[in-house]
């Protein structure tokens, strides 16, 4: 068993776990936060995409011990209270989800786009989002919502 | 109507649980005391299970039960039904081999599941399930439909001979004959569909829980149709009576067909849960689901188009092998019969039709219903026999379907092949797609992509389809064991808020919404006031579920007919309050009034008086407003359009690029066109992957070579345009809304009109026939055979 001290959607958190544990099994089997999705096994379909120290991750791809000292931001940390974070709220306002299960880490997957690249083209939205898979949507609504998303992060909340 | 009624683009009411990660999916759900399952599968397709050792795995760390098929036939659980009995051509039965939960003596595919490990975390469960160790002695096994056809192939089953399922057929084969004796042109093909995976984002679970204080079970499952697994396990597999089994579907991440069969893994953990005395939790891993979800399509099919001097269709003559997989799935033998070779006329006036169907066995994972399911089949068949017969006879394409379609005049039009379509407008489609793309044009945009060294390419699909699977006694009398019917409760609360109960489910399709806005369209109430619940068999009526577009055109007209039920008993509460009689009053935008005055009752004034009924008309109203309803369809409903499609090849490379969509579709009345545009598009990219990425491969032994993400090519968001999508309406005639189904256009259209698309680009260079996935190697390929024969011609 390791000991990790970590922050999770700003709470400080020290768990005892299996070195062996994903972040992702961390999160969902430990902290009950199931808004973080498992949709493959090979890393390709990006449902479990978190924030750590403020950057995408595919929490299935790390350790939970990596995250030693990190901390960690999920869908559920993104929202300001009940007041959804804009890029919550274009996904919504562009009907970018259907059955919902990619969605949070589409959300958190353009979010760390927005950061970097506040005002993405479409052909960079879909280029960023080659790591995250959708069966529902096309895209097309997705690469709507993300583009609204980063006008209502660039208006600022 | 009210702002938020039919026809407008209310915004979803699901969208903000998933958006905070508050979506409620089965593996999100952990009891207490929760125990953990996993699957020991086979790595062979086909062969003979020697010995089962499961004493390591027994003792080690976390452990609690180790399951195998003799434990399975000890207790007595059925095996895992087929829901449609189809008759051969001598009138004799399908065959129906054995499908039990866990191998028995056999596995037949890759995948099969011959053992279950519980332990106490999911960890320990994997770990324990390394140590069972299973003997085998391998057999031979046919893993291509193509070769399970041939004669010498090895057998999947004893008693099915030549590995047929069944030998079937449809349409008149003297007629037909007689049309091909008298055509002008027979135009020939020779046509693969290939096997795809549906790929649900969220992959398949179960949760069983046995509770033995009450004696009753519950099942979470991933499912489409919770009714129809409670059904399914009460009557064939469990034997548990139905009022001690509950089974709820709650959030489920997209099904696309995957979702709607009775899985072993929902018996196993049901049963497990009570033999061990734990809940029982089962979540598969997508390396997993590609070896044990159902996939779909997989025909090899001949076919062949007889027109007359002037490009008529005469007849059509089709000989499908359908390949089902090593068992029958729930609805594995209806996809390849009742909702394909009914298809085959298309939109068009086809005055003579026979089509053969044989399905087949092969020592892979069960084929069923899948996005369209039947019909993408068919209007890949047959927009790829009406492309050809255009460039054989030298005609223009578009043209020689308008000349075929039916006309507006025609209907209802009685195909040859069962169905009777009720309405549609194929030319209004046609010409509505045709603006959208800027046809006008083409030739322009095509010489600009030759300026740059592109091959560009156009492709037409136009389409029909059928939804909404009815009416029960037709498919009965056709082999199907289940209703086709759906179920709607209206339990309008004191203070006029609605709790909406509906037998279809939700898994992306947004009836929580949609649902919502029928209610707000009949009774005049905000949708905000309204609550749809689904998925739960404790809670909502009997109904089947969702799958073949069916939500809107039978659910939601069970809903219209329980919400007539609560006007016209509010009318009566309504006369009573207003000192009139129930046939003066008028119920119109949330009111009830006595026509032709400013005397009115709000709506939720008489939901008040009906729960609290001091001034009441006690002797002949009771109190209460609920009201449920079932509807039975008296046909199907026929969506149907055109799907355009231009492409650009890279010669260099074979690289497709889709560069334009437009697609103009007739999907009915809309309730949320919002909504049904992002069905579209859901559809679209579902078409498009078939076309050109996704493949299920199989090698010749059985072996399933590219089952992860890692090799098989799933659709990514770079690899698709955006979509340009358009509607023209025909309400549907028989259905109380109008409404016909959006759920499959897209993956039903546009394979055609992508794979048209790319051998237009690529006639120039002699290429006559390019087979989906239309990958870069497969178009490089025949690029270079094409070159060699032009050389030695």
């Amino acid at each position: 068993m390791a000991t990790i001290t970590l922050k999770v959607n700003r709470d400080a958190h020290t768990l005892e776990c299996a070195p062996t544990t994903l972040l992702v099994e961390a999160l969902r089997e430990r902290f009950r936060l199931t808004g973080t999705h498992v949709g493959c096994d090979t890393s390709q379909c990006g449902a479990c995409t978190v924030h750590v120290d403020g950057k995408s991750v595919k929490s299935c791809t790390m350790l939970a011990v990596e995250a030693e000292g990190a901390e960690i931001t999920t869908i559920e940390g993104l929202a300001d209270g009940g007041t959804l974070h804009p890029m919550q709220a274009a996904f919504q306002e562009h009907h970018g989800l259907q059955c919902g299960f990619c969605t949070p880490g589409m959300i958190m997957s353009a979010t760390d786009l927005c950061r970097r690249t506040p005002d993405p083209s479409e052909h960079e939205v879909r280029h960023w989002l080659e790591g995250n898979l959708c069966r529902c949507t096309g895209y097309h609504n997705i690469v709507k919502a993300v583009r609204a998303g980063a006008a209502g992060m660039r208006g600022g909340k | 109507m009210t702002s938020q009624g039919i026809g407008a683009s209310v915004k979803r009411k699901e969208d903000r649980r998933f958006l905070l990660g508050k979506g409620n999916y089965t593996d999100d759900i952990t009891l207490p005391n929760q125990a953990y399952a996993v699957l020991v599968r086979s790595i062979y397709a086909h062969a003979k299970i020697t010995k089962i050792d499961s004493a390591a795995a027994k003792a080690a760390p976390g452990v609690i039960g180790v399951l195998t098929g003799d434990d399975v036939a000890a207790d007595g659980l059925g095996g895992l039904p087929c829901g449609w009995l189809v008759k051969n051509k001598d009138g004799s039965n399908m065959v129906e081999p054995p499908h039990p939960a866990l191998a028995h003596g056999k596995v037949r595919h890759v995948g099969d599941p011959v053992v279950m490990v519980v332990a106490t975390s999911k960890a320990e469960a994997r770990a324990a399930a390394g140590l069972v160790d299973i003997s085998y002695d391998a057999l031979p096994a046919v893993g291509r439909l193509a070769d399970a056809i041939k004669p010498g192939a090895p057998q999947v089953w004893d008693e099915a001979p030549g590995n047929a399922c069944f030998d079937w057929h449809i349409g008149d084969p003297v007629n037909t004959e007689a049309a091909f004796k008298n055509a002008a042109h027979i135009v020939e093909i020779d046509l693969t569909n290939s096997r795809v995976a549906p790929n649900a984002m969220e992959p398949r679970a179960a949760n069983g829980h046995y509770e033995a204080a009450s004696d009753h079970y519950t099942l979470y499952t991933t499912s489409q149709n919770p009714h129809l697994i409670r059904l399914l396990m009460s009557a064939f597999t469990l034997h548990v009576p139905e009022h001690k089994l509950r089974v709820i579907a709650p959030d489920v991440g997209g099904g696309f067909g995957s979702k709607i069969y009775h899985y072993a893994e929902e018996l196993l953990v049901t049963w497990a849960s009570k033999k061990l005395g734990r809940p029982v939790k089962w979540t598969s891993d997508r390396s997993e689901a590609f070896q044990s979800d159902a996939h779909g399509r997989d025909h090899i099919s001949h076919a062949a188009l007889a027109l007359d001097a002037s490009g008529k269709f005469l007849g059509l003559r089709v000989k499908t092998y359908a390949n089902v997989g090593a068992y029958l799935s729930t609805f594995a033998s209806a996809v390849p019969t009742y909702l394909y070779a009914t298809l085959l006329s298309g939109p068009y006036d086809l005055p003579a039709i026979y089509a053969e169907v044989q399905a087949t066995f092969t020592n892979t994972v069960p084929i069923d219903a899948y996005r369209g399911a039947g019909r993408p089949e068919a209007s890949y068949l047959l927009e790829r026999l009406v492309d050809k017969a255009a460039r054989q006879l030298g005609v223009d394409r578009i043209e020689l379907r308008r000349k075929n379609m039916i006309r507006p005049d025609q209907f209802p039009y009685q195909t040859q092949v069962a169905l009777q379509y009720d309405i549609g407008d194929y030319h209004a489609t046609l010409d509505l797609a045709l603006k959208s793309n800027d046809y006008a044009n083409y030739e322009k945009r095509r010489a600009a992509s030759a300026a740059k060294g592109k091959l560009r390419g156009f492709g037409i699909s136009t389409y029909i389809e059928a939804c909404g699977i009815a009416p029960s006694a037709v498919a009965g009398a056709l082999g199907a064991r289940a209703g086709l019917y759906e179920a709607a409760g209206v339990r309008v609360h004191p203070t006029g808020s609605v709790t909406v109960f509906t037998g279809t489910h939700s898994h992306g399709q947004g009836h929580e919404t949609t649902f919502a806005q029928l209610v707000s369209e009949k009774l005049g109430v905000p949708v905000d006031s309204v609550e749809v619940v689904h998925g739960d068999t404790d809670r909502i009526p009997f109904g089947m579920g969702t799958y073949g577009s069916r939500s809107a055109a039978v659910g939601g007209s069970a809903l219209i007919k329980a919400l007539d039920k609560v006007i016209d008993k509010g009318k009566k509460i309504a006369a009573h309050l207003l000192e009139a009689s129930a046939g003066d009053i008028e119920f119109k935008d949330g009111n009830f009034r006595v026509v032709g005055t400013d005397r009115a009752k709000a709506f939720g004034e008489v939901a008040f008086t009906a729960y609290v009924p001091h001034n009441y008309p006690i002797d002949s109203v009771e109190p209460g407003l609920e009201e449920s309803a079932y509807y039975d369809p008296k046909n199907f409903t026929f969506p149907g359009g055109t799907h355009l499609v231009e492409v650009e090849i890279d010669p260099e490379t074979g690289v497709v690029e889709v560069v334009d969509v437009a697609i103009a579709d007739d999907v009915g009345v809309i309730i949320n066109p919002m909504i049904v545009d992002g069905q579209a598009h859901g559809g679209l990219a579902q078409g498009i992957g078939q076309a050109l990425y996704e493949e299920v491969r199989y090698d010749a032994e059985g072996q399933l070579t590219n089952g992860s993400y890692m090799d098989y090519c799933m659709p990514r968001a770079a690899d698709l345009p955006n979509f340009k999508v358009g509607n023209h309406v025909t309400a549907c005639t028989h259905n109380p809304i109008g409404v016909k189904g959006v759920g499959e256009v897209g993956a039903i259209g546009v394979p055609p009109a992508v794979i048209n698309a790319v051998i237009d680009a690529l006639t120039p260079l002699g290429v006559t026939d390019i087979s989906m996935p239309a990958t870069p190697e497969k178009i490089w390929r025949a690029i270079q055979a094409a070159k060699l024969a032009k050389k030695g011609a």
